[in-house]
């Protein structure tokens, strides 16, 4: 039987099953054949924050979504078109997410009168003509698996288990994707367990072939490759690129990375990941606790190294005393924020943009921290570099403001040439830098430069300029303790100058504007990038006229905010918080900013954005 | 040998040095004296403070590790003892409440080069900061914890402290403190600490005796230290100051004898009935029936057992000296370890291929 293939330019595919069933784990491997077949893609991974949820619960239910396409897109898709649902609490929980004619792709073993009604399905919504606006595939995943695996000496469990690469397999036959890099990456994964390899080989194949061969699917698409820009590409996930980031700032910089980091999500992996590299001189303290994390990194940047601490919104609650300290001390520190639900607890597994005031205001006393915010998954390694530049350049902790779905989602990445990122590397003090009246040379520890505004950072172990240094006020020039009016106020300025005039040292605000003439500016921050700039996508392509900017440094501010900010009518300032950026535009710039904010724990849909941006241009 | 004219650490410069923890610290060929350790910042402690000793006495004794001054550094958190570090004539780091010991090991185990000190107060190691101190202890970092134990909260003028006295009256307990208070020498050994000693700042001789056998441990080494603050808490320690009681309440530890004390010897440290340890009169028990004291052995219940001897109110048989002192592999020492081995078996890290990892395509 010779089938149809149909051409399309994008598809965006959600697995979605029980906690347990391994979704994760499907999606990553649909998203690495994708990546290596050369579309262009985006992922939104989406799971709850219980290990094991109850089984067939709608809490319970995990889920990935994946958006590729022939060219190049900007976000994981606002709905997805395929939804693989592996139970009915899958489905359930998805499909108000579907527009109408998506395809479904359901396993009926789940399907029992229990199962459903654990999830208040009365009726099988499979039969009941509810799911009349959608094109089923019903397909016993599970009886098909088994039955495929029949002869391998494994328990009928484990057969079950490997339902996902059942469906993984019928997907990669749908939308033709290569397959190798998932069999040698099973046989990887299950080096220790031979048997299980192969019955997951085994699944993955018989997945593929049931496409082929059964008459519930009559047609398979063709994405073609995308033309992105030319050179070498991997996927690669936000985490996965901040820690290379990491990693490569301490090599530019010909500096020992010293992470200090307590577990938390979503941050952790970037604690896991670094682990790995100690053959980079990296290492990696996983301390007491957030407190104790950011302790030691910045007793490590005392002693000369580039000291990081990585965590989640909770975590930099009490990391704020030190982090003050840290710009008491005027030593470089990295402190990266993975920003999640909150408040307290709140949503560890899903994310928000709710920490910028937290980070921009969370301390006693005045005490600026700059700030760099990535704004894709790839873009994670460049904006860790550029936190640690200026970290190092001017000594002075600062924020690296990531977030749960940048952290998780991913992207391909044009892998850069590393001779071609910046060079960091810092001079420490070696020689006495100030002479006292009588010509006596003496080490001053806040002498500063005069163009940064830096002080010299002059490891122990440096003959000759033993200082101490602290929390306490310290007198211009010497650091002695000082509790002086006017050295106070002197000094409380000076700090919040070093920081301001950073704004010289930082691209300017780039708009997007290309007709030149829109009265509407959208601006943004972070992992908002993507849906904004599809959201003003199509608002253009209904002949719209729409300029966006977005903010990589959020404090100090680019240079030419307030020029750009004051050139447009109005200016809109979508946020995962609740108007957090608009705060500060309106407090610095007097400009009448219109907030949109949503805190759903989800990334923006580009649809909503470009209705939000299409009513405002109606307004003007 | 005179305290202000210590020679170059033990053996020299090049050969082993009498401090196994020290070995990859630089050493000095130079002479140096207390005065080189006293830094130009006047001290601000009250007149008659017990710190003023205790500083006098680090001073003194650090010539005779021999280490080039610039590869020491005194980390503190907050209180009177914390100013500490302004003092000394080497690198210093003041940071904030409770959190030194964090600091330092973040320098410790990135430094081997350094000789790392951490001051700290009963208030700033034990009650804010007590997570950090255990955590110390159990890692095993090469840090030399002095913690100036006042009994009382200074540097905010006198509220009571973890290791405050229960019923004591103070600003914030006026009709007496409900706390049970820590015990700093059973809490470390709680902790796994794998070096633990008690001081009194009056006694310089003893001090000193004890910062040497604290500075030679290789990983962490908590020294408490009694401290008297005569603005808050004065007397607190006057038992075992006092020279017509000092010798009957104090029990002065010392590795490998029988535990005796009293002005003649004449108490000793025996096994009670039920195990625990009970003081008694030599010429009643005997000789033989005395406790020898172990301080390296690797059970900790002779150490422990020992810490519980004095009493916390009335100080009476008080142990002095290092209660235990024992080896375990060094967290400083490990991380550098692991650091060596994945260089040495993978080749130093290539960043060009990290990044690339081994699945990815090229586009024209
Ligand atoms: C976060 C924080 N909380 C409270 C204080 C106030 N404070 C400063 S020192 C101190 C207690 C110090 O007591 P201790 O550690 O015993 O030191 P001492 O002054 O007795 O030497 C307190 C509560 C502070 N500086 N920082
Ligand atoms: S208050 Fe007490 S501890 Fe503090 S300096 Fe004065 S005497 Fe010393
Ligand atoms: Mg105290």
């Amino acid at each position: 039987m010779t089938k149809q293939v149909k051409q399309i330019d994008r598809v965006v595919i959600r697995f979605a099953g029980d906690s347990g069933d391994g979704m994760q784990l499907t999606g990553d491997r649909f998203t690495s054949e994708t990546a290596s077949f050369g579309n262009d893609l985006s992922t939104l991974p989406n799971f709850p924050a219980e290990i094991r949820a109850p089984a067939g619960t709608l809490p319970g239910v995990s889920s990935f979504q994946l958006h590729f396409a022939d060219h190049d897109i900007l976000t994981p898709g606002d709905a997805p078109t395929v939804l693989v649902a592996m139970n009915p609490a899958a489905l359930k929980a998805n499909i108000r997410d579907l527009p109408r004619g998506a395809e479904i792709i359901v396993n009926t073993d789940e399907f029992s009168k229990r199962a459903m009604a654990k999830v208040g399905y009365a009726t099988n919504p499979l039969e009941d003509g509810s799911l009349d606006a959608y094109n089923i595939h019903a397909v016993p995943l599970t009886t098909l698996t088994v039955d495929a695996l029949a002869e391998f000496d494994i328990s009928k469990k484990d057969a079950e288990r490997a339902k996902n690469m059942f469906a993984l397999g019928l997907l990669s036959w749908l939308y033709h994707r290569p397959t190798e890099s998932t069999i040698a990456f099973l046989k990887k994964k299950f080096a220790k367990l031979p048997v299980i390899a192969e019955a997951n080989v085994a699944a993955f194949k018989a997945g593929w072939n049931f496409g082929e061969t059964t008459e519930g699917f009559a047609v398979s698409y063709e994405v073609a490759p995308a033309k992105l820009p030319a050179g070498t590409y991997r996927n690669i996930t936000g985490n996965l690129a901040l820690s290379y980031g990491l990693v490569a700032a301490g090599q530019r910089a010909e500096l020992p990375v010293y992470l200090g980091s307590y577990p938390i999500t979503p941050a952790s992996d970037i604690l896991h990941e670094l682990a790995k590299h100690k053959n980079f001189n990296v290492r990696t303290f996983q301390a007491e606790d957030e407190i104790a994390g950011i302790g030691a990194a910045l007793g490590a940047a005392f002693g000369g190294a580039l000291g990081v601490t990585t965590t989640s919104g909770p975590g930099v609650a009490l990391k704020s005393e030190a982090i003050g300290l840290a710009v008491s001390l005027e030593l470089p520190l990295l402190i990266v924020d993975v920003q999640r639900g909150g408040p307290s607890t709140g949503l560890p597994t899903k994310t928000e943009q709710s920490d910028l005031l937290q980070a921009m205001f969370g301390r006693n006393g005045e005490a600026p921290v700059p700030i760099v915010a990535p704004r894709t998954a790839g873009d994670c390694f460049d904006a860790a570099i550029e936190a640690a530049r200026i970290a190092l350049k001017y000594r002075t902790p600062v924020f690296l403001l990531s977030d749960g779905y940048l952290a998780n989602g991913s992207e391909p990445w044009r892998i850069p040439n590393v001779d071609e990122l910046p060079d960091l590397r810092v001079e420490f003090a070696t020689e006495p830098n100030h002479e006292t009246e009588d010509g006596t040379k003496v080490f001053w520890p806040y002498k500063r430069d005069p163009e940064t505004l830096a002080r010299p950072w002059a490891v122990p172990g440096t003959p000759g300029l033993e200082h101490r240094i602290g929390g306490i006020e310290k007198a211009d020039g010497t650091g002695a303790i000082n509790y002086e009016p006017a050295n106070h106020d002197f000094m409380v300025r000076t700090r919040q100058a070093k920081v301001d005039g950073i704004a010289k040292d930082i691209p300017a605000l780039e708009v997007d504007d290309p007709t030149g003439d829109a009265k509407v500016l959208v601006v943004g921050w972070g992992s908002t990038y993507g849906p904004i700039a599809a959201g003003v996508r199509r608002v253009r392509s209904q002949g719209g006229k729409v300029a966006q900017a977005h903010f990589r440094h959020l404090n100090p501010f680019p240079a030419n905010t307030e020029e750009v900010l004051k050139k447009y009518d109005k200016v809109i300032v979508p946020e995962m918080n609740l108007g957090q950026l608009a705060m500060l535009l309106r407090a610095r710039y007097l400009v009448d900013a219109i907030s949109y904010n949503q805190v759903r724990g989800l990334p923006f849909k580009a649809e909503e954005l470009a209705h939000v941006i299409q009513g405002v241009i109606e307004d003007v | 040998m005179s305290e202000a004219t210590a020679s170059a650490n033990g053996a020299g410069a090049n050969g082993r040095s009498g401090f196994p923890s020290l070995t990859l610290v630089p050493k000095t060929d130079e002479k140096q004296t207390m005065k080189d350790f006293k830094s130009d910042q006047e001290v601000r402690w009250c007149p008659g403070c017990g710190d003023y000793a205790i500083l006098a006495a680090v001073q003194g004794f650090l010539p005779e590790l021999g280490l080039r001054k610039e590869n020491i550094v005194f980390v503190s958190g907050i209180g009177c003892s914390s100013r500490f570090p302004y003092y000394m004539n080497t690198y210093g780091m003041h940071s904030i409440h409770g959190r030194a010991p964090a600091i330092a090991t973040g320098l410790a185990s990135s430094r081997q080069d350094l000789s790392v000190w951490v001051v700290t107060g009963d208030g700033d190691a034990l009650s804010i900061g007590g997570n950090h101190l255990i955590h110390a202890l159990r890692r095993n970092v090469n840090l030399k914890i002095l913690l100036f134990n006042n009994r009382i909260y200074g540097l905010t003028k006198g509220q009571y402290s973890p290791t405050s006295e229960s019923g004591k009256i103070t600003k914030s307990t006026p009709l007496g403190s409900l706390d049970h208070p820590f015990n700093p020498i059973s809490v470390a050994i709680g902790a796994e600490a794998t070096f633990v000693a008690r001081t009194i700042d009056s006694d310089r001789k003893h001090l000193t005796s004890v910062l040497r056998e604290a500075a030679a441990h290789p990983g962490t080494a908590l020294v408490e230290i009694y401290q008297n603050c005569n603005i808050f808490n004065d007397g607190a320690f006057d038992q075992l100051k006092d020279p017509d009681t000092r010798d009957d309440v104090t029990i002065r530890l010392e590795h490998g004898q029988p535990i005796t004390f009293g002005k003649d010897g004449q108490f000793g440290v025996i096994r009670g009935a039920s195990g625990s340890l009970d003081v008694a009169e030599v010429a009643k028990v005997g000789t033989d029936a005395l406790v020898v004291h172990d301080a390296h052995a690797e059970n900790p219940e002779l150490a422990f057992a020992l810490s519980r001897l004095g009493d916390l109110t009335s100080n009476f048989h008080t142990p002095i000296g290092v209660f235990r002192n024992v080896e375990r592999p060094v967290y400083d020492t490990l991380m550098a370890e692991q650091l060596a081995t994945d260089t040495a078996n993978r080749g130093a890290g290539d960043l060009a291929s990290l990044i690339s990892g081994n699945d990815t395509w090229t586009i024209a």
